[in-house]
């Protein structure tokens, strides 16, 4: 089974996108802010990351930042998932190394697309 | 509203448009009438199909028929007809046509959300295509619809329904809170209201045409009128996309299914429509 880190410092979203998550097959782990999930991939490496951006301790970006030179870090595929909608963010982290890009507000609909998208399921 | 009401809807779509219309689904005819009602100054549907059946008016019965064919779309619906076109139709045309314009026509476009992925697909494409010439039509029954999709604005939802990310940023612009399609790849487009069951002799010559989930939206003889209409607006070289799950029944002859490409069905040259 696949496992996906979902990042995201508000309980009820981490939730939510596990409950979707889980129903398109991942098995999910959470973290609260960029720090946590990056001590998550030094431990075991997900398949896949759903990352919000705003976030204390670590923001999303730079996490990715962290994680494309951590070593196997270029293989979980980032989709962020976040309220910045602004051109100029979603190509910051499309730079950044991202795959996929969901802004706030989000269905199961545009995640199960999202992550066909970047061959995910 | 009554039984007696949805039943003349049902007959209305069916006798324009060969749109299949169950009339019992009330839920969705409601919904779907309930702003022409509005709009059209009447204070409820069944007032609107009261006016119908004493002034007989042209105009109203359309707004009615238009109103109940408006279905879900997305962009780069289904994804694999896309990936088919860009990899191997796009580039066989372009051999083909050397350097003469290529014909594509999105038949019921609705929103423009498939005319556009194709017209993105086409405008990504280019530089592996030096001179490649191509001419996009969309057409769809209802000038509403034709209407939003010439604008080419999209809301948040609308752009993450199927458009990857690296499409958004390189063909939209953010305005407000709307996605506005750049002029580059509108201008791409041109537009026509066509009714796919009429007459469509003058409609033109296509080597592409994507008709997606409209027959499985017809009155069973309705469904070869459309055949017969695409198989005469379909160039000999020519492809149809059809939605998944839909056949060429009846039409064999005229549309050769591709083997191992679901929905994608190549003219035959030797096929003629009677006159």
């Amino acid at each position: 089974m696949k496992t996906c880190l979902v990042v995201d410092d508000s309980r009820v979203i981490r939730k939510v996108a596990r409950r979707i998550l889980e129903d398109i097959g991942f098995e999910i782990a959470e973290a609260a802010d960029g720090m946590e999930a990056l001590a998550w991939c030094r431990a075991a490496m997900p398949d896949a990351v759903l990352l919000d951006w705003n976030m204390p301790q670590m923001t999303g970006i730079d996490f990715l930042r962290h994680l494309r030179l951590e070593p196997g870090g270029k293989a979980p595929v980032v989709v962020f998932c976040t309220v910045e909608n602004d051109l100029a963010r979603i190509r910051e982290a499309l730079d950044c190394g991202a795959d996929e890009y969901i802004m706030k507000p989000f269905d199961g609909d545009i995640i199960a697309a999202k992550f066909a998208e970047v061959g995910l399921v | 509203m009554r039984p007696e009401d949805r039943e003349l809807v049902a007959q209305l779509c069916a006798a324009r448009a060969g749109l299949r219309v169950d009339p019992e689904k009330s839920y969705l005819i409601e919904s779907r009438l309930a702003p022409v009602a509005r709009r059209e100054g009447f204070g409820s549907i069944p007032d609107l199909l009261t006016a119908l059946r004493t002034k007989r008016e042209d105009r109203l019965a359309w707004a009615i028929v238009e109103a109940m064919t408006q279905s879900e779309t997305a962009f780069f619906r289904d994804r694999a007809p896309f990936s088919l076109f860009r990899e191997e139709v796009l580039p066989t045309l372009a051999r083909v046509r050397d350097g003469e314009p290529i014909r594509i026509w999105s038949a019921a476009c609705g929103s423009g959300q498939e005319v556009y992925s194709l017209a993105m697909v086409v405008e990504d494409e280019r530089a592996e295509m030096p001179g490649i010439k191509v001419e996009l039509f969309g057409s769809d029954l209802c000038e509403r619809q034709l209407e939003k999709a010439q604008s080419g604005l999209y809301t948040q939802f609308e752009v993450q329904r199927g458009l990857p990310i690296r499409q958004l940023v390189r063909h939209f612009e953010k305005v407000d809170d709307m996605w506005a399609l750049s002029p580059r790849v509108r201008q791409m487009v041109r537009w026509r209201r066509i009714n796919l069951v009429a007459d469509l002799s003058t409609a033109g010559r296509f080597d592409v045409i994507f008709c997606r989930y409209v027959l499985c939206d017809l009155v069973e003889p309705m469904k070869a009128r459309l055949l017969e209409n695409l198989a005469r607006a379909l160039s000999p070289e020519g492809f149809l996309f059809l939605g998944e799950g839909e056949t060429a029944t009846g039409f064999e002859d005229a549309f050769q299914p591709v083997a191992g490409r679901p929905g994608l069905f190549a003219r035959n040259p030797a096929f003629r429509v009677a006159a």
